[in-house]
């Protein structure tokens, strides 16, 4: 089994980092500005790697642990890269009684990773998710903005096919 | 002026089935046949059918399609907008009378028994047109606010209503409102939850996604009710359309000075922020849902100080749920009697369910307080397919607790739910049957609480986790009887020492499964065996030789070779090799191949 794609080496770009102060001078002084500018910092960059909440802290002056706390509390911070093409799988309830089990160990044999992990190839990322409100397409996953519905485990190869 | 309307559905559940596509070609063919000024293309809210998507009705006669492909859309547009031909494959088949004739959609079971209020312009109007949700009456409750009533009839008209919150906990809204009236600040806060985290659940997406000035109007009149001229949205990350059509909203309610100063030339300022969630399903409590729009780790604080007194950046401050707010200028515009009059005597107008799991019609409904169980699964749900036997009815998610059918026949309210062992919660609804085991069930919540436990406190960090790992024991048949005994005083010992909502609720799954399935738990202990057949490390797969014709295609898939057998020989299964992934049972043709 291949392993999964472990610390990768922060490649910011001079116009990331513009766009990055820019965010932060129009939110500085909003109330709670932190979880905004955050929000924003990974758009911008896809994840939010420790360099880039630095870089937060020296623009806004709120500690670096602070930042720190706030990134790891929320599961949509993300400190690794995503794949390319980023799937992630609905355990909700609704889905999971529809066999949605099934759908993410398929894709965890097809893929070689779990949970959280992404290919070293970087082209797939697999997640679990709760509930994207979809719940008459049960069981469903996402495959960056597609969803794909009404899905059997014998579907999955089709679908990842598309995405070579 | 158009001659027809027809309405595509743009909720989530329909644009994940390609209604946005079939928007497009709708518009493309329309243009194709010389019909743009005649027949305008609307895009909706949710209609909440949504197992049947996409939907398109077509006024004005409201003709409901059902399941429309991007192929289907030439013929629609010849034979329905310009023959005036219903294509009569593509109605939704509730709709035709065994006689071939067309019923009014109110008539079908799915619709007869529903009253919308929260959802009332859901799927009619188009969301992202101001002018759509004025003209159904939309912000003649703020302007009646503030022209003709005193904060203190507001108050008072929803206390008479008997409104009470619709995001779980049914705290009655007009009290919650008094409280923060009467703190004094030089400033209050309007907050709305929107981090509709409950897996399962989804009424308030497809009300912000259907209806999200109904929200806007809300909590202006909550503003002027308490005092406040800030309000934030706290809305999940995960729901861009949502996200999306509030902004189009705030701004367009903006433009035309719906929010902002001297809101209908009136002395009441108030306008509206929106603030991201960033999954973490602990924000959905009241003091972390704030501490997280203060940029914090959304952790819960002790209470009181309730939020009342010192809420948000330290003030006073109220926060509901999408849909109570999406009740309350309905309740203006009636009256309290009007909304009281519906429902049971403490439960008062209507809930909004997310039906979903083992059922025909998954979707959203909205009944009337009081409804029973029976009446939301069999006819408006249609039943449960496949010809299986009900087992569950699990409400309220993580918090709530499974029904079983013994308490089919009762009314659905607060009350009622609670002393039955389950909660309303936001409303998921998620229909369990034979196949399904309990211990499984609560299993997977436990799952998600040890995950979604933010750990500042003890009870609720290591208790949930300890519980998960006797479950676990459980279903892999390790577990002893005082194993049970434990898990239930765990559960006790939890739901008294935790410091917020989800810590107190979250043995609530173990304990309602325990009370009614006990017998499944003890299966699992005493004799080693999940009736349901799910817990794989319990199961046997086995071959019942008088059924095996031995055609060897269970052979030939069985990714471990552990089936052995000749050619028109019965088979066996080499239970030492068997991994249970069940693909034998699966292909066999004959029903040779059970679980034990």
């Amino acid at each position: 089994m291949a392993s999964k794609k472990e610390h990768v080496p922060f490649s910011g770009t001079p116009e990331q980092e513009a766009a990055l102060k820019k965010v932060i001078a129009e939110l500085k002084d909003t109330k709670g500005a932190l979880m905004p500018i955050m929000q924003q910092a990974q758009e911008i960059y896809g994840y939010l790697p420790i360099e880039v909440q630095t870089m937060i802290s020296d623009e806004t002056g709120i500690p670096l642990e602070k930042i720190y706390g706030v990134s790891t509390f929320y599961s949509q911070f993300a400190l690794q890269p995503k794949g390319k093409y980023q799937i992630s799988v609905c355990l909700g309830t609704a889905c999971y009684v529809k066999g949605s089990g099934a759908i993410f160990s398929k894709l965890e044999e097809l893929l070689g990773i779990t949970n959280g992990e992404c290919t070293p190839d970087g082209r797939f990322s697999l997640d679990s998710c709760r509930c994207v409100g979809a719940c008459g397409l049960a069981p469903v996953m996402m495959i960056n903005d597609e969803v794909y519905g009404r899905l059997t485990p014998d579907d999955v190869p089709g679908i990842l096919a598309k995405y070579k | 002026m158009y001659r027809s309307h027809v309405l595509v559905c743009g909720g989530t559940g329909c644009t994940s089935s390609g209604s946005q596509q079939i928007m497009e070609a709708l518009k493309a063919e329309i243009e194709k046949n010389g019909l743009t000024e005649e027949v305008s293309v609307v895009q909706t809210g949710c209609h909440g059918l949504c197992a049947l998507g996409p939907i398109m009705i077509i006024y004005p006669d409201a003709t409901f399609y059902s399941m429309v492909k991007v192929e289907d859309i030439p013929e629609i547009v010849s034979e329905h907008l310009l023959k005036g031909r219903v294509v009569t494959r593509l109605l939704y088949n509730e709709t035709v009378t065994p006689s071939g004739n067309v019923k009014a959609l109110i008539d079908t079971d799915f619709y007869k028994k529903q009253h919308r209020i929260a959802l009332r312009n859901c799927g009619i109007i188009n969301p992202e047109v101001i002018e759509e949700y004025i003209g159904t009456g939309g912000y003649e409750a703020l302007g009646k606010v503030l022209t003709e009533m005193t904060p203190d009839d507001v108050i008072q008209c929803l206390l008479d209503s008997g409104l009470r919150g619709r995001g779980g906990g049914g705290f009655p809204t007009g009290l919650k409102w008094k409280l923060a009236k009467q703190n004094d600040a030089d400033q209050k806060y309007v907050c709305c939850n929107a981090d509709e985290g409950d897996p399962g659940a989804f009424m308030d997406r497809s009300v912000l996604e259907g209806d999200p000035h109904a929200v806007l109007e809300a909590m202006a009149i909550a503003g002027y009710a308490i005092g406040a001229s800030q309000g934030y949205i706290y809305v999940r990350a995960e729901y861009p359309i949502a996200v999306e059509r509030l902004k189009i909203a705030i701004a367009q309610a903006r433009e035309m000075e719906l929010l902002g100063n001297n809101i209908f030339g009136s002395d009441f300022s108030f306008d509206i922020d929106l603030r991201l969630g960033a999954g973490a399903f602990v924000c959905g409590e009241e003091t972390a849902l704030m501490t997280s729009i203060e940029g914090n780790r959304g952790e819960p604080r002790p209470r009181p100080p309730f939020p009342a007194q010192k809420g948000l950046f330290g003030k006073p401050t109220i926060l509901n749920n999408v849909e109570t707010y999406a009740n309350i200028p309905q309740i203006i515009l009636h009256g309290a009697q009007w909304f009281a009059s519906m429902g049971t005597e403490k439960s008062k107008g209507t809930k909004v369910f997310a039906l979903g799991g083992k059922i025909h019609n998954t979707g959203l409904v909205e009944i009337p307080m009081g409804t029973t169980l029976r009446e939301v699964i069999e006819e408006i749900g249609g039943g449960i397919p496949g010809g299986k036997k009900f087992k569950a009815a699990q409400t309220g998610g993580p918090s709530g607790g499974c029904i079983p059918a013994e308490h089919f026949d009762i009314p659905i309210d607060y009350d009622n739910l609670i002393s039955i062992g389950s909660m309303m919660g936001s409303g998921g609804l998620i229909v369990m049957d034979e196949d399904d085991c309990m211990v499984d069930i609560a299993k997977f919540f436990l799952e998600f609480t040890v995950e979604e436990s933010c750990g500042k406190c003890t009870p609720c960090r290591v208790g949930t986790k300890r519980m998960l790992e006797i479950l676990t024991k459980i279903t892999k048949g390790q577990a002893t009887m005082e194993d049970l005994d434990k898990l239930e005083e765990l559960c006790y010992y939890i739901k008294d020492n935790s410091l917020c909502g989800l810590g107190q609720t979250a043995p609530n799954p173990v304990l309602s499964t325990l009370r009614y399935f006990r017998d499944e738990y003890e299966a699992h202990i005493k004799e080693k065996r999940c009736p349901a057949g799910v817990c794989k490390a319990l199961l046997s797969y086995r071959i019942d030789a008088d059924k095996c014709r031995g055609c060897t295609l269970c052979a030939r898939n069985c990714p471990n070779n552990a089936i052995s057998g000749t050619v028109r020989n019965p088979h066996v299964i080499d239970q030492d090799k068997c991994i249970k992934c069940g693909a034998c049972m699966e292909k066999c043709k004959f029903g040779a191949i059970y679980k034990k």
